[in-house]
């Protein structure tokens, strides 16, 4: 409440700057590599904001988001191929290549797969919740492959980028700035979400049910919610990788994705506003960097998550802006 | 006669051979402090946790306000209205001791399903919330996070919490405990004036203060009620010096 501005903001602030102005100027040098990985932090950050509602304020270690993710994808990958080969899809309906549409199927499909997700994988808790999730997304992972329809392992081509009204998505940087717009609104939501009763809710489950259940709140359905919510913004981030890449395939299904997002989050620090894009910014620059000097640049990753758990909890955000505080 | 709170007939639990809970039968009736009492070992905790419902009994029934509570899990026992503090503190520690009672003062009101307003600001929750942390004393800690208060002070929250939810009846589980002889004193007089508000259901170790507030006490020993009744009624009870206070009383 005090007028003083925190140093969180702050560095919230600078980090949002940085990666506009990084791939403006990148455009303007004529250099559009450095936007297409700008935007692949945009993005990668707006699929682990989706995993921080239920990671970072519900304390729900999903090591199944990448299913989300890979939906939202397929969504995009499906809807664009059948608008693009003039096929109905089912019921006659016919597919489409506007992202709005897109994004709201990526959206809804993601949020009613994770409610039965959700409510079976809530009953537990720990490492028995982590594992149901995993469950889930490799179920899903082994169904895409398995399926020849849309590609099967191989994964599907989305030969043009969808359309967004008055943007010219073909186009690096415009893409890029409509990613980073969502982002941006997508955190917007996370902050007023956080400080919410919901958020409130959700806060307290995670640090004590039982209280929360003492004060006559039942901890499950706050779950629930927070899940399916968590689910339906990774699902968005999804359809916008697809379109991204122009590619979708199982590997986004795969657990690897999953535990990448968790990744993201623990080096940006878990429960931040803006810790999934800080997690988005090392990783990403520590894949190109390390990536171009040797093939296996994961191994220095997980050292420097090594590093980060044991003696930087906070991630890099707790680093920069000091010890997260509640009101 | 007036209806009964909380009323419990034939409560049974028994974890393999042990019976924890073995046919209880307890009555909390309006405007009384009903201290429960007993040693160590003599299944208090468990019977709270039956009636909180923490742990579901073997048999038996629990009716509180008239209602049969069987099914009901503890947040939609809260709900109904049984405020309950807990003999370990249990609070939400990275919120302040503020925000610990506004979520009380939320669930309360009940909504949790509102997303956007921020809880910051919104005197609803904040006013009755700082008023409640004022009447336990504590309103000068209000925007510490719990975990940072001292033991003492938990015990207040945790007070204040279960104030803040308006309850029909306290379920209080050794509020005293590990509070210093100044503290239990005044939240001795805190108590006493507690239960005009709703009857209270005490669980406490620290005999001057139950000595000093129950209506009515009933000791617990292995499961069984082996005696209800007055403060001198259970003091003088043979049977009660034998099993339970020895040469203390």
């Amino acid at each position: 409440m005090s007028a003083v501005v925190s140093r969180e903001a702050v560095v919230n602030t600078l980090l949002a700057l940085l990666l506009l102005a990084v791939p403006i100027a990148a455009s303007a040098a004529g250099e559009p590599f450095y936007v297409t990985l700008a935007t692949r932090i945009a993005v990668l950050a707006l699929a682990a904001v989706g995993l921080n509602i239920a990671l970072g304020l519900g304390g729900l270690v999903s090591f199944g988001h990448a299913a989300f993710f890979g939906l939202g994808g397929y969504a995009a990958g499906i809807l664009a191929t059948h608008a693009f080969n003039a096929e109905p899809l089912f019921f006659g309906l016919p597919g489409t290549t506007s992202m709005p549409v897109i994004w709201l199927v990526a959206i809804l499909v993601c949020g009613l797969v994770a409610l039965p997700i959700g409510a079976i994988s809530l009953r537990t808790t720990g490492v028995y919740f982590i594992m149901i999730t995993l469950a889930f997304a490799q179920m899903i992972y082994y169904f895409a492959v398995s399926w020849p329809a849309y590609g099967g392992e191989d994964g599907l081509s989305i030969y043009v980028r969808n359309a967004f009204p008055g943007v010219n998505t073909a186009q690096p940087l415009p893409y890029f700035l409509l990613c980073y717009g969502v982002l941006m609104l997508v955190l917007l939501l996370f902050w007023l979400i956080g400080g919410s009763r919901f958020g409130t809710a959700l806060q307290a489950a995670r640090q004590n049910p039982v209280r929360l259940a003492a004060v006559g709140i039942a901890p499950f359905r706050i779950r629930l919610v927070a899940f399916v919510l968590s689910a339906m913004v990774t699902g968005l981030a999804g359809a916008l990788f697809a379109d991204l890449n122009r590619f979708v395939s199982p590997s986004m299904l795969s657990w690897h994705m999953s535990g990448e997002l968790i990744v993201l989050i623990i080096l940006g620090g878990k429960g931040r506003l803006f810790g999934p894009l800080a997690g988005a910014m090392l990783y990403v620059l520590f894949e190109y960097a390390l990536g171009g000097i040797t093939e296996r640049w994961q191994f220095f990753l997980g050292l420097i998550l090594l590093g980060v758990v044991l003696f930087a909890r906070g991630g890099l955000l707790g680093l920069l802006a000091g010890k997260a505080r509640h009101g | 006669m007036a209806e009964p709170v909380l009323e419990i007939r034939d409560l049974r639990k028994s974890f393999g051979a042990l019976k924890a809970t073995d046919g209880v039968s307890l009555d909390l009736m309006p405007g009384e402090i009903h201290a429960l009492i007993g040693p160590n070992g003599a299944g208090k905790s468990t019977l709270i946790h039956q009636i909180s419902g923490s742990i579901p009994p073997d048999s038996g029934t629990i009716r509180f306000l008239g209602r049969d509570m069987a099914g009901l899990d503890m947040a939609a026992r809260a709900k109904l209205g049984l405020g309950r503090s807990f003999q370990i503190s249990s609070l939400a520690p990275e919120f302040s001791a503020l925000r610990n009672v506004m979520l009380a003062v939320q669930a309360r009101q009940g909504s949790s399903f509102r997303f956007f307003r921020p809880v910051k600001g919104d005197r609803s929750l904040a006013g009755p919330a700082l008023a409640m942390l004022e009447r336990v004393g504590l309103a000068a800690r209000a925007n510490t996070p719990a975990a940072e208060l001292s033991h003492g002070e938990r015990r207040q929250l945790e007070i204040a919490i279960a104030l803040a939810l308006g309850p029909k009846a306290f379920l209080l589980d050794e509020p005293m405990a590990g509070m210093g002889p100044e503290g239990s004193k005044s939240l001795t007089k805190f108590l006493d004036g507690l239960r005009r508000q709703a009857p209270i259901l005490l669980v406490e170790h620290d005999m001057d203060a139950v000595f000093a507030l129950a209506d009515r006490i009933s000791v617990l020993v292995y499961g069984r009620i082996v005696a209800t009744g007055t403060v001198d009624e259970i003091r003088n009870d043979p049977e009660v010096r034998r099993a339970y206070l020895g040469e203390a009383a």
